[in-house]
């Protein structure tokens, strides 16, 4: 195992990987409940949705995680990574209580708290395991390889 | 609450964890091939750096693994729509949320190799664990 320090960028990425996901399905989730109801005999009502501010906000945020997890695992464990968007629903159950002012019950508090521990002992360890032919060195030669 | 499709009772019990499974699956199997294909491109922060934003892009984007995880991905989405038309959504959320946190472990281990020590064991159950808490 190397690499146990990530840089302030790496757990920037890997907070945006937490955030955008929860974010992203809420604002998807209140562009719909917005719209009329839609079936599957005019599905071109969808496409019009896309263009609603809440949906587009929605799909830019998930296009944000996408690249943000793609970028982590780049760089970071797939065990290492998958703990932050676990994390995300924390991040939901807090913005519901606190924001939104929802009852929160106490299973879903003692959800939050396994999560939170169980990230803690992620982000305590390296993130990233050393196998002895890793590519990430040779990540740059082969890509200038390819613009050759 | 759960809530119930007008089928959900009909469902053999069988036929319901065929379609849990199938959903664990295919989610584990994009998941495991979308970190093989970002492992085998390489750090994207350098490759960025070096070649640009459409450099890093151009390496995702020719890279073939890539393309079979979210092909898998996609299938997973379409199995939990599938299985969410038969089964109640309290027992398919948290059931495959869960499940899912302790198979990519598995084949994290297995597949990519990864040192998954006792601390990313305990954290995988820990979360597993809340993440049932949380949906149900």
């Amino acid at each position: 195992m190397g690499q146990a320090k990530l840089s302030v960028g790496q757990w920037m990425i890997l907070g945006l990987v937490a955030v955008c996901a929860p974010l992203g399905d809420a604002c998807l989730s209140r562009g719909m409940a917005a719209m009329p109801q839609i079936d599957l005999a005019h599905p071109l009502s969808l496409i019009g949705a896309v263009f609603t501010p809440w949906i587009a906000g929605g799909i830019a945020l998930l296009i944000c995680f996408f690249a943000s997890y793609l970028t982590a695992l780049s760089w970071a464990d797939l065990t290492f990574v998958l703990p932050a968007t676990a994390f995300g629903n924390m991040i939901v159950e807090l913005l519901s209580k606190f924001w939104l002012k929802e009852e929160v019950s106490l299973e879903r508090w003692i959800g939050v708290l396994l999560i939170t521990v169980g990230v803690g002992f992620v982000a305590q360890g390296p993130a990233r395991t050393e196998l002895p032919n890793n590519s990430v060195t040779a990540a740059v030669p082969m890509e200038e390889e390819k613009a050759r | 609450m759960t809530i119930l499709s007008p089928s959900a009772v009909s469902v053999n019990p069988w036929v319901g964890a065929a379609m849990l499974a199938a959903i664990v699956v295919a989610s584990t199997t994009g998941e495991v091939l979308t970190a093989a294909a970002m492992k085998s491109i390489g750090d994207l922060d350098d490759i960025r750096a070096h070649s640009g934003m459409k450099g890093a892009i151009r390496a995702v984007l020719t890279c073939p693994l890539f393309f079979a995880g979210v092909s898998f991905l996609a299938l997973a989405f379409f199995s939990l729509l599938f299985a969410l038309n038969h089964l109640s959504l309290g027992l398919v959320a948290p059931a495959s949320a869960s499940l899912t946190v302790v198979t990519n472990a598995i084949a994290a281990k297995f597949f990519l190799h990864e040192n998954v020590d006792k601390r990313r064991w305990t954290a995988a159950v820990l979360i597993c664990i809340g993440v049932y808490f949380l949906v149900h």
